[in-house]
């Protein structure tokens, strides 16, 4: 039976570790060619090793998301080894947790950069290719903190806000093209960037918040919704917003 | 291969034509048990012949979703057959095309017991069948028309009103029974339901109003949604909207 992304290529930055892994992973067993990118080198090349090992097809692209001139040799290099990319799945991020009071303008500017300069960034130097291709799915992750107020979260809330909208914005434009663009908002998620969250059942309790099901998710409950954006199957769908939040954001 | 809903137990309501045929197809494509409910029986049985000639499982109950005593005998039917309801699609509906001033009573109450309380009814009946079976997904059809304003609508938009919001609660409430509850929001979806709105070219440039893809959907663009819904893909995905629109609520 073929894949679900049978033949498609997809860009996944972020792919090293936590979420982005399992997007990777996910996608490639549903017949994808994944291009991986992170800054962790190693954890990239993990990613692209488990791939192979499966009989997929992976490329690890060391990368400054934040780079716009790395962005573009990336694209290219992706390019000229597979012709075109369907599927942008821009998940690398970063996470701060502080009051607004608190935090510097460089924390601010750093948290800029990655969650929207290279959010940004990505679907600017991907959406050509895909116009080439004849379409493409980009699939940014937000946050329910781009949706919902929280606390110790100002400039992280702010970068996903950001995401969220700027995510509109590509529907908006690129729909003439075929392109699609939306935004999946996943709650709390046992990743590396909230273990330091999630060491405790006090921790995990309070990081929990007002979540109906009372438990974090593992990743692949977020990969799944990623698939599905990715895929066909949701071509009817464009500039919307997935929630992945066992229900945080419901009460 | 395993199907995506292998072995499940589906009532799929409004399963004679147009997206709840087409739910109930995929769901079965897919491996569940559909019980197909529908006033129009001709319809509702062609469905079930449908997913039988293609070696699906599926049983037809005639019975109209407006009455309470008529819903406590389907699932009584329903769990007598197949032991368990695994998923529920509150897809059937009305639509009226009318300004508020031109809605008489009768019409208003038409519309609320149909697309209302059936939608409650079937949550109500339903709900103790899955807490058996230890878990369920109850997927509500409301719309765009449940999210924002549009013209010559009004029973309908607030019936669809009603539908989003009551889907929240169930989700608060039957959580702790691992049974999550989501709505779709279908955009101009080309069913049976809006044939004699889309007859024209310019009728359908004008239901389309901002759909940013230009174009209706097909009914299958809108079953994929469900089917992500009904299975385990979506696990941690409760009190959640999706947006089924062709980018039509982005802008």
């Amino acid at each position: 039976m073929a894949g679900r992304v049978e033949g498609k290529i997809a860009f996944v930055t972020g792919g090293g570790s936590g979420m982005g892994r399992e997007h990777s992973l996910l996608l490639a067993e549903q017949g994808a060619t994944i291009v991986v990118s992170d800054v962790n080198e190693a954890g990239g090349r993990q990613t692209v090793a488990d791939i192979n090992s499966k009989g997929g097809q992976g490329l690890f692209i060391k990368f400054d998301v934040a780079k716009e001139a790395e962005w573009k040799s990336a694209v290219d290099q992706a390019m000229s080894t597979f012709g075109r990319v369907d599927i942008l799945v821009n998940n690398a991020g970063i996470l701060i947790m502080k009051n607004t009071q608190d935090t510097t303008g460089e924390e601010l500017d750093r948290m800029l950069d990655i969650n929207v300069k290279g959010v940004f960034f990505g679907c600017k130097h991907i959406l050509p290719a895909m116009q080439k291709a004849g379409g493409g799915s980009i699939v940014n992750i937000s946050s329910i903190a781009g949706i919902i107020g929280m606390k110790g979260a100002a400039a992280y809330q702010a970068a996903k806000g950001a995401v969220r909208i700027l995510t509109k914005s590509v529907a908006v434009e690129y729909a003439p093209f075929n392109i699609r663009a939306n935004s999946i908002h996943p709650g709390v998620i046992r990743t590396p960037m909230t273990q330091d969250f999630l060491v405790n059942e006090k921790g995990e309790r309070a990081f929990l918040g007002t979540t109906l099901l009372r438990r974090p998710a593992e990743p692949r409950e977020v990969s799944y919704p990623v698939l599905f954006l990715a895929s066909s199957e949701s071509s009817y769908i464009t500039g919307a917003e997935i929630v992945v939040d066992g229900g945080y954001t419901t009460m | 291969m395993a199907g995506r809903v292998e072995g499940k137990i589906a009532f799929v309501t409004g399963g004679g034509s147009g997206m709840g045929r087409e739910h109930a197809l995929l769901m079965a494509e897919e491996g569940a048990s559909i019980i197909v409910s529908d006033v129009n029986e001709a319809g509702g049985r062609e469905t079930v012949s449908m997913i039988n000639s293609k070696g699906g499982q599926g049983l037809f109950i005639n019975f109209d979703v407006a009455s309470e005593a008529a819903w406590q005998a389907a699932v009584n039917q329903a769990v007598s057959t197949f032991g368990r309801v695994d998923i529920l699609v509150n897809n059937a509906g009305i639509l009226l095309m009318k300004l508020i001033q031109d809605t008489t009573g009768p019409e208003l109450d038409r519309m609320l017991d149909v697309n209302v309380k059936g939608v409650f009814f079937g949550c109500k009946h339903i709900l103790p069948a899955m807490q058996k079976a230890g878990g369920g997904s109850i997927i509500n059809i409301s719309s765009i028309y449940g999210v924002i304003g549009a013209s010559h609508a009004s029973a309908y938009q607030a019936s669809k009103g009603a539908v989003r919001i009551l889907t929240k609660s169930v989700a608060v409430e039957y959580a702790p029974f691992n049974i999550r509850c989501n709505s779709i929001h279908p955009g101009v979806i080309r069913t049976p339901m809006t044939t004699d709105i889309l007859t024209t070219a310019e009728s359908t440039r004008a239901i389309l109003g901002s759909t940013i893809l230009r174009r209706p959907a097909e009914p299958r663009e809108v079953a994929y949604p469900v089917l992500f819904l009904a299975s385990s893909e979506s696990s941690y995905i409760t009190g959640a909207e999706i947006m089924v629109d062709g980018g039509y609520t982005t802008t």
